[in-house]
This record gives C-alpha cells, structure tokens and sequence, in this order.
C-alpha cells in the first residue's frame, strides 16, 4: 500500500509536468496579487501582523481548496452542482432563521472560523444556472429565462431579507452573468433590463432605510460629513493626497490616524491608493484585467456549455468586485460592502474567491484541445 | 473557424454547446475596458488633477494647531513679596462622540468628578456632535490625573493656569481678577493683561481621529510667557491700611470707605484699601459693589479738605499770606446770594491760617470771593480736579468740576469749601501728594520706579506755607487735634465732612468724612486719605471718623519706610512719662476737642 502511494505520489507529479492542470500565468497572477494585499494589509493594520498572517492562513486554506477542485473534472463538479446549491440555500434559511430577531445576521458560527453561506452563493449560483442551461437549447427561451430567474430570485431575497443588499446583487449577478454568456437574445435582455428598471421605484419602498441613505449619500455625499458621507469623503481624501506617486509604504496617514473608516476590509484600497498613487493603482488594476482577461479566455475555450457559463460567470463576478469595489473607494458608486477581492482582510471572501479559481483551472485542464 | 464559431443559421439543439461565446466575449471584454479605464480617469482626476485639494483636505484632518499654554506673569509688591502667582492646573476635556461610544464608563467618571451620572451624560449628549468639550476645569494636576489614569476612552486633560491670590481681599481692588481663561478682568490683572498673558504658543501636531496626539510635527510659535510686573503696593502698608479701614469702618457702623496712601516724591501709590471687598481667589460669590475699586472709580465730595487747594490759590495770587490780611468770620453766618454760609462757631476775625486751623467756611468763602474766577478754577484745574489723573487705572473716574466762567457767586463760595465739585479719594492725594513735594505734581502710579514727570503747579514756598498752615490743623485748637496724631512724628492734614449727595439734593444725616494727612509734616514722604462712607456710630466729623485710621496706618508706615521721626523733642518736652521714647506706643495722645469740628452745613 506504502507502494502504491508513492507510484501514485510519482504518476501524479508526472503528469503535473507533462500536463499540467493549472494554468500557470492565472496562478503567478494571483500569488503577485495576494502578496500585494498582505502587503497592503500590513500597512493598513499599522503593522498589527496577527491580521497579516491570519490572511495568509486563509490565502493557504484557498489555495489548498484550489489544487483539489482544479482536480475534479468539469462533468464532476456539474454532477455536484444541484446538492452543492441546495445545501448552501439551505444554510442560508438556517442562518435566516438563527437570525431571528438579531438585525443584521450573516454568519455562521463553525467554531473554527465563522462564514457566511451568502459568501458559498456566490460560485454555487453561476454553477447551477450553467448547470440548468448546460442540457437547454441555446439562446434560452423564455421559460428557461423564467427558471432560471427564480434559480437567481430564491436565494437573493434570503441574502437580501439578512439584509446584505450588496452581496444579494453580486450573487444575483454572478447568475445573471451565466444567463448572459448563454447567448440571451439582446431584446430579451433589454426588455428584462426595462422591467427591472420599472421596478425600482417599487423596490425604493421596500429598501432599508441605512440602503437608501447609501444612495443618497452617494449622490451628494458631503450633505452628511459627519455620517454617511464620512466613508466617501475620508476614502476620496485618501486617494486623492496620494498623489501620482503615493505616499510610500506604510506612510498613508488617512488609515494610520484612523479617519478612513474600515481600512483593512472595504476600504483597503484607499490605503493602497494613498501609499502607492497613481502608478501603484494603474499597475493593480493591469493586473485584475489580465485575471479577469485570462478568466474569460478561459471561459472562451471551454469545452462544454456548463464550463463556459462557469467560467465566464466566476471571470465577470471577480471584474464585478473589482469595478464595484474600486467604484466605491473612488467615490463613484455607493457604499455597498463589496470587498476588493483579494486585497480586503476577510475570511469567506478569499477563500471561496480562490475556490472559484479552483474551477476554473479544473476548466483549464480539460479545456478545448485545438489542432 | 467562422463557420465554426459563428451563430448557426439554424438553430439546432446542441447538448452542451451553446452559440458562440465570442460576440459576448466581446462585449464583456468591452466593458473590462471601458470600466478599468474609467476607474484610471477617475484615480487620475484625483490623484493628480485634484491632488492638492485632497491633500490639503487630508492635512486638515490630521494637522492640528495645537496652543502652548504659557503661564501669566506673577505680580509683585514693591519689595518682591507675591501677590498673584499662576500655578499650573489640569482641566478635564472630552471628545462627546467618543465618551458616548462608552456610555457604560460615564458613571465612573462621573463618582470621580463628584457629578450626578445623569447629569453629566445628559451634558455630554447635548454636545454629541462637537469634538471637544470641558468637563471640568482648573483642576489640581493629580486630581486631574487621577481621572486620565481611568482611561476612558475620549477624557484627556490639559495643562492651565489658575491665578492665586495669596494676600485674597487686602489687594482684591488694586490687582483686580482674571476669568476662567486666563485674561484680566478687572483692575491691574486688566490694565496690564497684555503684559502679564505673554504669548501662547502654538505647536503644530499629528492627531488621530480620536483626537489624541499621535506626533509633534514642529514648533510654529515659540511661547513668550508672561512678564512679571512689580507694583509700587507695599504690601505690609496695604494690610496696614485695610485693618485700620475695617477698624474704622466697624467702629463707626460705616457701610463703606477707602484709603490711599502714596509717596509724595514718586507719586507712586503704596496702598489703597476698600471696603467692603471681596475674594479674588473665588470672584464668583462676590457682588459688583463689592468689586469696585472705589478709591478710584467712586466720587464724593471734598467738603472741607477743598480748602487747602483754596489757601493754595488764595496764597498765590499774592493777595494773602498765612498770617495777613485778617478775615472777620462773625457771626460765624454769612449770607451769599440769599444763601447762608455757617461755621459751628463764631471764630471772630481769623488769619488765613486760622481758616484753615478752624475750618472756617466763612473765610474761605471770604477768600474765594476775593480771588479772580478764572485764576481759582485754574489752581483747582491744576490739582487735577476734575481730570483723570492719569493712573491708567480701569474705569478710574474724572470727578467734576464746573467750567470756571459758568460759576455763579453761590457757586463760586461753595466750591471753595467743597461743594458743588466731586473727586475720587485718589485725586484728593495726588493734589495733597502735590503740596507734600513742593508744589510739583505727580501723576499717581501703581507701578514701582515709575518716571512720572514732575509738573510745578505752585512755587515751593506757596506749597510749604500750606504744609505749615495744615500743620495747625493738628495742633491744640485744629479740628484734627487729637484724632490724627502719630508718636513722634509730626502731622500736617485737613480734616473734611460733607453731606452725602444724591440725584435729588443732600441727606440731611448721611455723611462722608474725609481725612487727608501728610506725614512728617516738616518734609512730608507720605499722604494718606482716608474716606469713610456713612458713618452711622454717632459721629460724622472727618478728624474723629477718618483721623483715628490715618494715625493707625501712618504708625506702622513710618516704622516699615524706616522715616526718621521728627517730633522727638516735642514728646521729650512733654515728660519721659508720657511714654515719649520712639517705638513706644502706651502715649496717651492729647485729649481731642469736638468743639473744633468744623460745620459741615451744604
């Protein structure tokens, strides 16, 4: 048996070499990108390393969680998929009824570390509409638009009952983004994107009132200085005086002397901005394109419908993070609690995003052979 | 590859092979592009179009001017004895927001203040959206920091300066008070506050959120601190002078008085006690009246002690000297314009001496009528009457005296005997202070070595004519006699009374008796008025009321100026029995003689 291991031990490096199932230039992409946000991280913490190496903890765990998936076939993760989305809906009503009666409640406690089960959505969504469109005649009809919509709607509204807005959109989104690279005809699209907008001034009456301050805010956010507007303004301040160049590392005084509210988590972008500048932003957002870029040329030599819509949905989800994350730190979209994936001190976050890349290299390695 | 990729003509159901992903790739690599380069513009607006602003905006939040207290100059008497120090406190600040992220703390804080919980909270929830307030002020440095050892998170504490009194009401009217925050109020603590507050200073800091100093960046302004300032207040005189008004004031059921006493060469001011006054160590429970300084802001009337600058006049318009011509004062009435003028007695016909011995209104009525107009208002005017004296005092009075071509005759007799004119008690001895030093006036002064320049209003012999004629004042037959004299020191002065005045005419049983004495009389070195206010024991006239507290105040003065006496003889000649050796105070002083008051009738 000791035997036998070893041979496997030897056949398993051997074909890591001959073939090799993780693509190379998407992996050293994102090592560049988490060494850059423990670094950031550092910085943002004022040197407290505990938070470093508790991320780095998890960067190891995602990374562990990432060589296993990118082991398992597409076909093997699309047989999971049905039991992998109704088990995390399923904690979501758990969570949802734990939370009775507490306010806001996301987490769930497994003694080890807590998550959140909204966090799981986030690649079990795209997973379980690529998996109901996969057999579908493509474009989608109606009646598969309409499945599907309610694939996307049951969970979202248990995110946004918690009531995490931000996250049930993103969630939200990552299916959408399966539904739109299935080939969803474009009047369709619009006439959805009508309804949608239609219903926004109903879905007004039914926001939060801390969610509509966020809008408002945002549209003019120095009308509350004090409350609401202290995020942008304090998070614009700490972009702008960084200047072309930055501050340098560790130099950032918006985060040190603690007027940039949530500096290691939403906001460590701000940090980063303000100690590396102009240069250091534009070098970053390069590297989030060329991710998201190799996601999507991932996506395009996929070798069947399920893998494309995953891979392209987990590829425009990341892009999503990124845009929305950046946005807000920019002070051009609304305040919504999206971390900047990979950079942004947080459990869930980084593990299930590296997960997502798991699959995506499972992708990789059964992709498309060309001539 | 076209054909491969490209969207079928005819649909066909392709089990896992949906259209061709490149148009929507394209698209999606599209929006990559437009929203990466958007967030570029976006960070590129800020960080370099904008970039300043936001800098600008950053330093302000993190910046701070932060002020360097400085502590406030001491206050000195003449001889280096303090009489306001500053010492340094600890007051007690917050950060409301902060404080109330840790409601659960106040109560602590509050049972270390010695405040009621509620009260405190509901203080600071009314300032929630400041980031400072005070919680407690003018602590003493380890109270202050025994509440910083709580640590509640938003209570920090700052250094001031709390002035101190040590000498508390003696000096109260001479030093004044500062607030809470250091500046001068009142008095000398606000006629020389820029001197004494210094300059704070400033330091610019790094400072967190929180508000807690994280860094000193750099000095922006050096602390100048406050300068010390030597008064010319005795301060042994000064106590001298406040007991022998409290006396005086106890012993004539008096409401209120003052005393002045200055040296006649400088001008300089060595006392000047009121009563009532009050704490400057807790101003607070005082009331206005008992702040004021009335040596200088209050004003009455002359009543008798007038005459001496009427003599001055009289001697120097040549038409008198102190023994001739003689002047009838009977029958002790005479009418002026309808009106009488009275003395208590017909003192028959008197030298310009006895007028002033006697205090005969009718002779220096007699003497003033002689006189020409301009020429009396012009000595009045230049023993400062009716001007400031220029102390620089706060809120000191002019007093008043009628334009002199406005005079009617009645006027014009009343003034010569004290009427119809007002001073404040400091004018009375700047204008006797003048007579002492040879005729040469000094405008009065509260600061040591102070250069004011000499102004000779009367020749030197008018001055010491006066000197000599006051000096009767004190002898056998005077109307200071007995009340007013000191062991071994010879004592010239003017005793005065006048009816209390109001808006609407004179109290017929209210009094102000006045003294002004020069001691020693054969080269004065100090003038002392004493006014008392309403003496309500029984007697009114000026030598019985003020008199017994210039010769108690000037017995201790001369001892402390070490003034050589120069009554020895005189007391010698009158019998070792009578206790005549110098520093010996069992002399019996010679019986006083009331019958030589002088009429006080308006």
């Amino acid at each position: 048996m000791f035997q036998t291991l070893t041979t496997r031990m030897k056949r398993f490096g051997l074909r890591l070499l001959t073939r090799p199932r993780l693509d190379l230039p998407l992996l050293l992409a994102l090592f560049v990108l988490g060494c850059a946000g423990l670094a950031t991280l550092y910085s943002a913490g004022n040197g407290n390393f505990s938070l470093v190496t508790g991320q780095a903890a998890r960067f190891v765990l995602g990374a562990v969680l990432l060589l296993v998936i990118s082991r398992i076939p597409p076909p093997v993760l699309r047989s999971w998929t049905p039991w992998l989305y109704l088990g995390s809906t399923a904690l979501l009503v758990v969570v949802a009824v734990l939370g009775e009666g507490r306010g806001a409640y996301r987490w769930l406690d497994l003694g080890v570390m807590r998550f959140q089960p909204s966090e799981l959505l986030k690649l079990t969504m795209p997973m379980m509409v690529a998996w109901y469109l996969h057999p579908r005649q493509l474009p989608p009809s109606w009646k598969d638009i309409i499945v599907v919509g309610l694939l996307i709607a049951v969970p979202a509204g248990l995110i946004a009952e918690q009531p995490d807005l931000g996250t049930a959109l993103l969630v939200a989104g990552a299916g959408a983004f399966a539904l739109f690279l299935s080939g969803m005809a474009w009047w369709r699209i619009g006439l959805l994107v009508g309804g949608v907008g239609a219903v926004i001034p109903v879905a007004w009456q039914f926001l939060h009132e801390y969610q509509r301050n966020r809008v408002r805010t945002l549209l003019d956010p120095e009308s509350d200085p004090l409350g609401n507007g202290w995020h942008i303004i304090q998070s614009k301040i700490a972009v702008g005086s960084g200047g072309m160049f930055g501050k340098g590392w560790q130099q950032g005084t918006q985060s040190r002397l603690e007027f940039l509210p949530e500096h290691t988590t939403d906001f460590i972008f701000a940090v980063f901005s303000e100690e590396f500048g102009l240069v250091g932003v534009i070098a970053i957002m390069l590297l989030y394109a060329f991710i998201i870029g190799r996601c999507l040329w991932i996506a395009m030599n996929a070798r069947d419908t399920y893998s494309r819509l995953l891979a392209g949905a987990i590829g425009m989800s990341f892009f999503v993070y990124v845009a929305v994350n950046g946005g807000m730190v920019a002070g051009i979209l609304p305040v919504v609690g999206v971390p900047m994936p990979l950079v942004s001190y947080g459990g869930t976050s980084a593990v299930s995003l590296l997960t997502g890349f798991g699959v995506l290299m499972s992708i990789h390695a059964n992709r498309k052979l060309h001539d | 590859m076209k054909a491969r990729y490209g969207r079928p003509v005819v649909p066909s159901r392709r089990r896992g092979q949906g259209p061709s992903p490149r148009k929507r790739m394209t698209v999606i690599v599209a929006l990559l592009c437009v929203a990466v380069s958007g967030l570029v513009v976006r960070a590129f607006d800020l960080q370099v179009v904008r970039k300043q602003f936001y800098q600008d905006q950053g330093d302000a939040r993190f910046l701070r001017e932060m002020p360097i207290a400085v502590s406030r100059g001491t206050i000195f008497d003449r001889n280096g004895e303090p009489l306001a120090v500053s010492t340094p406190v600890a007051s007690i600040w917050a950060n409301p927001p902060e404080v109330l992220e840790n409601e659960d703390r106040i109560p602590e804080l509050a049972k270390a203040l010695h405040v009621d919980a509620d009260d405190l909270k509901q203080k600071i929830v009314q300032r929630a959206d400041k980031e400072f307030m005070y919680i407690a002020r003018q602590l003493r440095p380890e109270d202050a920091q025994a509440i910083v050892d709580l640590k509640i998170p938003g209570i920090a504490s700052q250094r001031e300066y709390r002035r101190y009194y040590p000498s508390g009401a003696v000096n109260s009217h001479i030093l004044g008070f500062t607030n809470i925050d250091d500046h001068g109020q009142e008095g000398l603590e606000l006629a020389f506050d820029e001197w004494l507050a210094g300059k704070p200073g400033a330091k610019r800091v790094i400072r967190d959120r929180m508000g807690h100093v994280v860094e000193d960046v750099e000095l922006v302004r050096e602390p100048q601190p406050g300068r010390d300032l030597t008064l010319s207040i005795d301060r042994r005189i000064q106590y001298l002078a406040y007991s022998a008004l409290k006396d005086a004031l106890e012993k004539n059921k008096a409401e209120s008085g003052s005393i002045v006493v200055m040296d006649v060469h400088t001008g300089e001011v060595l006392g000047m006690a009121n009563l009532p006054s009050f704490n400057p160590n807790a101003v607070r429970g005082s009331t206005p009246s008992e702040r004021r300084n009335r040596a200088v802001t209050d004003v009455v009337e002359p009543g008798s002690t007038m005459k001496a600058f009427t003599m001055a006049a009289a001697l120097t318009s040549g038409k008198y000297t102190p023994t001739a011509p003689l002047i009838e004062t009977s029958p002790g009435t005479w009418m002026m314009g309808g009106h009488p003028v009275r003395d208590t007695h017909n003192w028959g016909t008197l030298t310009p001496t006895g007028v002033i011995t006697k205090s005969s209104n009718v002779g220096a009525a007699k003497i003033a009528m002689t006189l020409d107009t301009d020429f009396l208002y012009g000595v009045y005017k230049s023993f400062g009457l009716g001007n400031s004296t220029g102390s620089g005092f706060p809120g000191e009075a002019a007093g008043y005296l009628p334009v002199g071509r406005t005079w009617k005759p009645i006027e014009k007799s009343r003034l010569a005997y004290g009427y119809n004119l007002n001073v404040t008690p400091l004018q009375l001895a700047t204008g006797y202070a003048a007579i002492a030093n040879g005729g040469a006036l000094r405008s009065p002064s509260f600061i040591k070595g102070a250069d004011n320049p000499p102004n000779q209003i009367v020749t030197p012999d008018v001055a010491h004519n006066l000197v000599r004629m006051l000096e009767t004042v004190m002898a056998p037959g005077g109307t200071g006699y007995g009340f007013a004299s000191v062991a071994n020191y010879s004592v010239a002065g003017k005793t005065g009374t006048s009816h209390k005045n109001s808006a609407g005419g004179y109290y017929a049983n209210n009094y102000i008796s006045l003294f002004v004495g020069m001691i020693p009389a054969s080269a004065p070195r100090l003038v002392t008025v004493v006014v008392i206010n309403d003496p309500k024991g029984g007697h009114y006239y000026g030598g019985s009321v003020a008199g017994p507290a210039f010769a108690q105040v000037m017995e201790g003065a001369v001892r402390l100026l070490d003034i050589p006496p120069d009554n020895v003889g005189r007391w010698y000649a009158g019998g070792p029995s009578q206790g005549g050796l110098i520093g010996t105070t069992n002399a019996q002083p010679p019986q006083a003689d009331e019958s030589a008051a002088e009429e006080v009738v308006p």
